[in-house]
């Protein structure tokens, strides 16, 4: 019997666990100084470090510290003064030496928290996540599956390796459970990791992309009866790579977990993967018997202990949090809580504010980004920021709309015309023909028309019952295909028939 | 020629009496000669080294200033990478392999214009005391070629009491050097922990591996000393110091007025009593240097065997994990990658190694780290702590390099336990980071077997070892009349 | 005495990823049990006020800077491997994901 997920929240609370994994921006790996740009041919970003040649030895990169320090000021933790890497002993191919060097019982940053807001059915409520450590480690290669079902490991003939992206500077934020959050797990696990991406951003740490993977999501689900202490048995679902994903794939693992505990089944401990396609997941190998990482600290590299004037130099070039950064922006943009939550959700606010920068209105700005944009975005289940339009398009279409030159409807065909790559604003106007009909004369014409057409409602319109205007005003837009400008329409209209 | 020093050697190149191609070429014949008894090589370079040789020699005669060592043939230890060439680490597992690039202590002896002549032959991964846990074959002691060379770096130490070179590499991690030193007459110094680079070198237990100087006296292993020591930063262990003046110490041979701390706990009981006798003989001569020799004891010694072969063996676990089969050395096999793993490492590594692998992923392994690897490094920090009381009471330290001269080829392969006390005098040092050089200190009675001299000093104090050796290694010369190996068999003549 | 069995052993074994058989399983497992009955010996003086040593030296922060240094060259990365394609290492079908 499985629960709806109305009834599994009557019974259980939802404990979260989540582990961001950023690849940070550094210019050279983590160890050594090969190249981190993204996409590069296959193994042309290598040496005997990143390679795990015998002989090679690790050399820590002073940047990958102080960005990993920032993190951590930026979650509010304490920056150890005294931290170690160890390392993660286990087999796998894309890992070059066989082991992770990472960090064990001392990271660089830990006990830390952050404020997340989610939109309840009782308005906008925060929620804290408190973070349990920020630490260092290293990226593994990456495998191509030869063979069998395209690129699925299961039933592939062999793999192909490329080691380029191993060694980039990794860092790993781990939170402690998360409870409380009741039905709203699923959208806290979402802006959680949203905030930490801006965040992220916002320190110029990483490009955060989570489709290219340097942002990456491990989501630990739980389920207790309500009223209960123990944890449940968690699940890991893996690599999530969108913040929509973070929110289904939570949603989807209680529901499994619920149905499992509601047949009496055991919850097994295990890996999971998320699948985009059927909004599911499905476990990883089941390993007969468990890992022991043996971790221990790592010979070759020397403690951080990084000096109280770095973490305060770090510190006082921290940039305004992107919470208080939105605070900001609300107040000086006079928007209601509602879409405030509402851009933030459609992760549209760094546009909007380039776009009111840039010099269009707040309001209009805003109305473009949550309304045609992210329209088409969500037809295309696209973010809208992924989409090939920018502030700068969207501060134009603004300024032509203010000056006449384009309509509410005929700037929507120019915006979409953008999306679809036509060229820029004014390339498309030229190119479609798009124009405003402002010459009086023409819209004269269609006015008579209309009147000539709807003699009746012209008569109502006479006797002072202006609303029935309307009638008249879409005929005209019509007989114009829309190019004219309705208030002007509206005003020569009224005009004519003695009521201006 | 080849029976002189690399001092000697250097000052004929410089001199023009002799080329570089000449003196090549007398040590490559020395090799045809000699090793297919003594087995001191891997891997010989002569195309390589003759080409070396050459530009030397040209660089010379274009009157460019050279290093002092410019021109000297020098054997590796095949534990240390040299681009395009074999790197075996005396193992089946890295067959067929050649790095693509030099290791930092190649690097420089590239840039001195030392020729390097060729990889020598060790004990697997540097796995052992007697270089017969090699996997190509074993080395002989020129001494006695029923005999072990010592180890792990035994192709090193044959090579330089055959003459086949008259300066080599070692590496030493429990006593890799200055054991093989011992047991062959000749001098070997495990510099202080990151006073030359590891970069490149393939790691046996990376906290207590470091690559040293191995040659026929003491001032030719300052010369060499360096020319690879100092700071590294391919290194995160090397220190960022500059060495002291190592050859300067060699020459001004002086122990007056200097304390030399004779370490209890390590004679008596299993130290061979002809090994002992020349021990005492060394200190006898030190004294009359003008020297005062006091006792010190440094009682958690007695752990530092036990914590090593939890130590190696754990870093072991981890370093060799990486030759899987995936991007270079052999790859045997069928089925899927994980069998494919399992099945080039139970062929490609030896029995010992895989019994330090096994030893190390159990003392790792949860629920035993605490009680193994974790209590071995408190013991770790027990002996630094000795160390530091005893260089309160003496400027150096000293003891018998090994308990024992070299044993018979064969002896003690079925037992690791024998096998690993051998090294019981020289772990200490690695343990803590500190520094030691072994000196001949003559032949045992009972055997006719060369016998090693130890002398520790604390980090970065590698300047002491040279001072004292060298004052210790003139007073014996003066009392024997020749140089140690002129006792040894005349491998050559056939 | 610390009693290693061939359980542990080959347990030990998988982890450190090397195949055995039963022979070798039974020989070390005997042998084991010596060696580690000699080290165990630690365990004497390793007492809780004594802090480990993990490194010889007492060195901290050693960094280098964010520079690049030139990378092999994709056939000197590739030169050891046991098989390649498409400039990639070829390897085995790989049976799980991490």
């Amino acid at each position: 019997m499985s629960l709806t997920y109305e009834k599994l929240i009557d019974k259980y609370e939802p404990v979260l666990g989540l582990e961001v994994h950023v690849e940070l921006g550094t210019k050279s790996k983590m160890f050594c100084g090969c190249s981190t740009v993204f996409g590069a041919e296959p193994n042309t970003q290598t040496c005997p470090v990143c390679l795990g040649l015998p002989g090679a030895l690790p050399v820590v990169n002073a940047k990958a510290i102080e960005y990993t320090i920032a993190i951590g000021l930026a979650l509010n933790c304490s920056i150890a003064p005294f931290s170690r890497f160890a390392r993660k002993n286990y087999f796998y191919p894309d890992m070059p030496k066989n082991f992770q060097t990472s960090q064990y019982d001392e990271p660089i940053c830990f006990g830390g928290y952050l404020d997340v807001k989610v939109d309840t059915d009782e308005g906008v409520k925060e929620f804290r996540i408190e973070i349990e450590r920020v630490h260092m480690e290293e990226d593994t290669g990456k495998s191509l599956h030869m063979g069998g079902a395209t690129g699925r490991i299961h039933g592939a003939d062999y793999s192909l390796l490329d080691y380029n992206r191993a060694g980039i500077p990794l860092v790993e934020i781990v939170t402690k459970p998360v409870a409380g959050t009741g039905k709203y797990a699923p959208e806290v696990a979402r802006a959680y990791v949203s905030e930490l991406r801006d965040i992220l951003r916002s320190l110029g740490v990483s490009d955060v992309k989570m489709e290219q993977g340097s942002l990456r999501c491990d989501a630990n689900v739980s389920l207790r009866l309500i009223g209960a202490e123990k944890l449940g048995t968690r699940s890991e679902t893996k690599n999530v790579n969108s913040l929509r994903s973070v929110e289904r794939a939570v949603r989807s693992e209680m529901l499994r977990h619920a149905a499992l505990l509601e047949k009496g089944e055991r919850v097994i401990q295990e890996t999971r993967h998320f699948h985009e396609d059927t909004g599911d997941t499905t476990p990883g190998r089941s390993k007969e018997q468990a890992e022991d990482y043996r971790y221990f600290p790592e010979p070759d590299l020397v403690p951080v202990a990084p000096a109280k004037d770095w973490i305060e130099k770090i510190r006082a070039t921290l940039p305004e949090k992107p919470s208080a950064r939105r605070t900001r922006l609300q107040e000086s943009w006079q928007v209601p809580d509602k879409e405030m939550a509402a851009m933030i959700n459609a992760d549209v606010l760094d546009q909007v504010e380039q776009t009111v920068n840039l010099g269009a209105d707040p309001t209009r700005a805003r109305s473009w980004w949550l309304g045609e944009i992210a329209r088409i975005a969500n037809e295309r289940e696209l973010p809208a920021s992924s989409l090939p339009i920018t502030p700068n398009d969207v501060a134009e279409v603004v300024a032509l709309i203010g000056k006449g030159e384009l309509t509410d409807k005929l700037a929507r065909q120019v915006v979409e015309g953008v999306i679809n790559g036509e060229g820029r604003p004014r390339e498309i106007i030229e190119k479609r023909g798009i124009k405003v009909v402002s010459d009086d004369s023409a819209l004269m014409a269609a006015i008579v028309n209309s009147i000539k057409a709807q003699p009746e409602v012209a008569e109502k319109v006479r006797g002072g019952h202006i609303p029935a205007a309307g009638a008249l005003i879409g005929a005209v837009m019509k007989e114009t295909k829309g190019q004219a400008d309705a208030a002007k329409v509206r005003e020569l209209l009224l005009k004519h028939l003695g009521q201006a | 020629m080849i029976e002189k020093s690399a001092t000697q050697m250097a000052a004929a190149l410089q001199s023009g009496e002799l080329t570089s191609v000449e003196l090549t070429k007398a040590h490559l014949a020395r090799i045809d000669e000699v090793d297919d008894k003594v087995k001191a090589f891997l891997h010989v370079d002569k195309e390589g080294a003759l080409k070396q040789a050459e530009n030397v020699d040209a660089r010379r005669k274009a009157g460019e200033k050279l290093s002092p060592l410019a021109g000297v043939p020098l054997a590796l230890k095949d534990v240390m990478v040299q681009k395009g060439i074999p790197t075996t680490c005396g193992s089946k597992m890295l067959e067929g392999w050649r790095p693509p690039y030099d290791s930092t202590v190649v690097a420089r002896l590239k840039s001195a214009g030392i020729i390097i002549l060729g990889k020598t032959n060790m004990d697997e991964f540097a796995m052992g005391s007697s270089t017969e846990n090699s996997a190509c074959f074993p080395t002989h002691n020129p001494w006695d070629l029923t005999r072990i060379p010592g180890g792990s770096g035994g192709g090193s130490s044959a090579a330089l009491a055959a003459f086949e070179a008259p300066l080599a590499i070692g590496t030493d991690t429990g006593g890799s050097i200055r054991q093989p030193a011992a047991v062959t007459g000749t001098v070997g110094v495990k510099p202080t922990y990151g006073g030359v680079s590891r970069y490149g070198l393939v790691a046996f237990s990376s906290s207590l591996d470091q690559a040293g100087p191995c040659a026929r006296n003491v001032l030719d292993a300052a010369y060499l000393h360096e020319v690879i020591g100092g700071y590294d930063p391919l290194d995160s262990t090397s220190i960022n110091a500059p060495l002291p003046p190592l050859v300067q110490a060699a020459k001004n041979a002086s122990v007056t007025g200097m304390k030399i701390g004779v370490i209890k706990e390590l004679q008596g009981e299993g130290y061979q009593a002809g090994v002992l006798k020349r021990f005492n003989e060394g200190l006898e001569e030190l004294a009359k240097l003008g020297a005062e020799i006091v006792e010190v004891s440094c009682p958690n010694f007695e752990y530092a065997l036990a914590a090593y072969y939890l130590i190696a063996p754990s870093e072991c676990s981890s370093n060799l994990a990486r030759f899987d089969a995936m991007r270079y050395g052999i790859r045997t096999g069928e089925g899927s990658a994980e069998e494919v793993m399992n099945a080039t490492r139970e062929l490609g590594f030896g029995k010992e190694v895989k019994r330090r692998i096994i030893l190390g992923t159990y003392a790792l392994s949860s629920g035993y780290y605490d009680a193994y690897y974790g209590s071995a490094q408190k013991v770790r920090t027990l002996i630094s702590r000795d160390f530091e009381q005893a260089f309160t009471k003496a400027d150096v330290l000293v003891s018998p390099t090994a308990p024992t001269t070299a044993f018979k080829i064969g002896e003690k392969s079925n037992d690791p336990i024998a096998m690993y006390l051998n090294d019981i005098a020289t772990i200490p040092t690695n343990l803590a980071g500190v520094c030691g050089i072994s000196i001949p200190s003559g032949l045992a009675e009972e055997d006719g077997l060369p016998a090693g001299f130890q002398i520790m000093a604390g980090a970065m104090k590698d300047d002491l070892l040279y001072q004292v050796g060298a004052a210790l290694e003139a007073a014996l010369l003066s009392k024997w009349g020749a140089p140690i190996l002129s006792g040894a068999p005349k491998l050559g003549a056939k | 005495m610390s009693k290693i069995t061939r359980a542990d052993v080959a347990n030990l074994a998988r982890l450190a990823r090397i195949e055995m058989t039963e022979d070798e399983l039974d020989h070390l497992s005997s042998e084991l049990s010596v060696i580690l009955d000699a080290v165990a010996r630690v365990q004497e003086v390793a007492g809780k006020d004594v802090p480990p040593t993990s490194h010889p030296l007492p060195m901290t922060n050693v960094f280098r800077e964010d520079e690049n240094r030139p990378s092999l060259t994709p056939d000197e990365a590739l030169s050891g491997a046991p098989a390649k394609e498409e400039q990639r290492f070829k390897v085995p079908k790989i049976l799980g994901e991490e």
